[in-house]
């Protein structure tokens, strides 16, 4: 439960920092995924 | 491959046959919109003003006609040149598109001579949905200028007229991505009016951002979609640039979507996480918000992703109508099904059969438009008198 909005803000904002640090890993990941068997002299 | 008409022998195919049928559904309904009212055909009400003809001729429409300020922004602004032979089919299917948009929202609205009102007599600049309308009135011009080339082509002797088109292509193209982002985005920002109404999973100041993101995705995964269709009944009708060129634009155009679906995900997290709406993932609108996220974005952004990766084409074209059903299932989640979700059972919207059969119609009209041009104007390949031109 949150008594005030500050309570609320500060839980929402905090939690949604960590999971854009984690997505922003992610997007590292997925990235080296998608192009990981590109050819060196790719296209596109 | 010939610039003349190709003729099929029978009138009389299944596919003409179905479409015969559509059609003069179509057009009794809409002898009954337009003397009977909206009561007659729909099964709108105070509580529920906007249907399937918003929720699927216009939301679905724009979002999927996409495709258009997509492909040309690639080839003409990002430089990708290669895929110079996809711009036109890729531009006729946004005009119709469009076209077929403002001619669906007479149905709605009623009056068609008052469409241009709102654009040249009482501007209502305060509105978003003004907006709209204004960027999708340019738009629909843009396109039409766009396109146009095609049909002077085809028709001939008109040089002067196509050379000045030509060269406005690249500010065409430009005028195309900003309209394009305006009124994507403020498809998504006319729920914003709607808090309490909209279920709290799919509502999010983010709104205009994932309509636009997903625009995106969805303009690209149709321009998949549709050449593989186009591939399939009009390979006569193309020339070996579009024929070289078709897999690496559908490879590259799925690397794409895959990266911006992946954004999006990443978006419809943060939508979440600072709303804190963890807690509605745990109800029955919450395995329905699981199933189309993961369903039909997380899914399709893997196939695409593997399918490029292992330059697997059978999954890129698995994944582009999957995601365009996707899109769809977003689109009709926001108008319709998440709309209103607090109100009983008895109160909630279904549609009629008369907005059905008028959707099909329109869908109909749209197909029919696109065979009749593509079998008589160079779209899928090069009119021989401008082969060597670079639009």
């Amino acid at each position: 439960m949150f008594n005030t909005l500050q309570d609320l803000m500060l839980h929402n904002k905090s939690l949604t920092y960590v999971l854009m640090a984690v997505v922003l890993i992610c997007f590292i990941g997925f990235w080296r995924f998608l192009t990981g068997r590109e050819e060196r002299n790719r296209r596109y | 491959m010939s610039t003349e008409n190709t003729k099929n022998g029978s009138l009389f195919t299944p596919f003409n046959i179905v479409a015969g049928i559509i059609l003069a559904a179509g057009i009794v309904v809409t002898i009954m919109r337009f003397t009977m009212g909206l009561g007659a055909v729909t099964n709108l009400s105070d509580n529920n003003p906007w249907g399937i003809w918003i929720g699927f001729d216009l939301l679905c429409g724009v979002a999927l006609a996409a495709g258009g300020y997509t492909t040309s922004a690639a080839c003409y602004i990002f430089g990708f040149k290669r895929f110079h032979a996809a711009v036109r089919p890729a531009i006729l299917t946004a005009f119709l598109g469009y076209a077929l948009v403002v001619f669906a929202l007479n149905y709605d609205v009623g009056r068609p001579w008052r469409l241009p009102y709102p654009i040249f007599y009482q501007q209502g600049t305060t509105s978003i949905l003004f907006e709209v309308g204004l960027c999708v009135f340019i738009y629909l011009t843009v396109l039409f200028l766009e396109y146009l080339p095609a049909a002077l082509e085809w028709k001939g002797g008109l040089d002067k007229y196509r050379g000045i088109l030509v060269k406005l292509t690249m500010g065409l193209t430009i005028l195309g991505v900003i309209l394009s982002t305006l009124h994507q985005s403020s498809l998504g920002a006319l729920y914003l009016i709607v808090p309490s109404k909209l279920h709290p999973l799919w509502y999010t100041p983010y709104l205009p951002v994932m309509f636009f993101m997903s625009s995106m995705f969805a303009g690209l995964s149709m321009v998949v979609f549709e050449g593989t269709l186009s591939h399939k009944y009009f390979h006569h009708k193309m020339d070996e640039d579009y024929n070289a060129n078709y897999l690496d634009l559908q490879f590259a155009f799925a690397k794409g979507a895959a990266w911006i679906m992946a954004g999006y995900l990443a978006m419809k997290l943060l939508g979440l996480s600072m709303d804190n709406r963890w807690h509605y993932l745990f109800t029955g609108y919450g395995a329905w918000w699981l199933f189309e996220v993961v369903g039909f974005v997380m899914l399709p952004c893997y196939c695409y992703a593997v399918g490029y990766r292992d330059r697997n084409i059978g999954l890129v074209r698995l994944a582009a109508p999957w995601t365009v059903v996707g899109i769809m299932l977003n689109r009709f989640d926001v108008s319709l099904i998440a709309f209103n979700w607090q109100l009983s059972s008895a109160e909630r919207y279904f549609p009629s059969l008369g907005e059905i059969i008028i959707s099909l119609f329109v869908v109909t009209v749209g197909v029919l438009v696109f065979r009749w041009i593509v079998t008589r104007m160079p779209i899928f390949y090069a009119h021989p008198a401008y082969k060597d031109s670079s639009h």
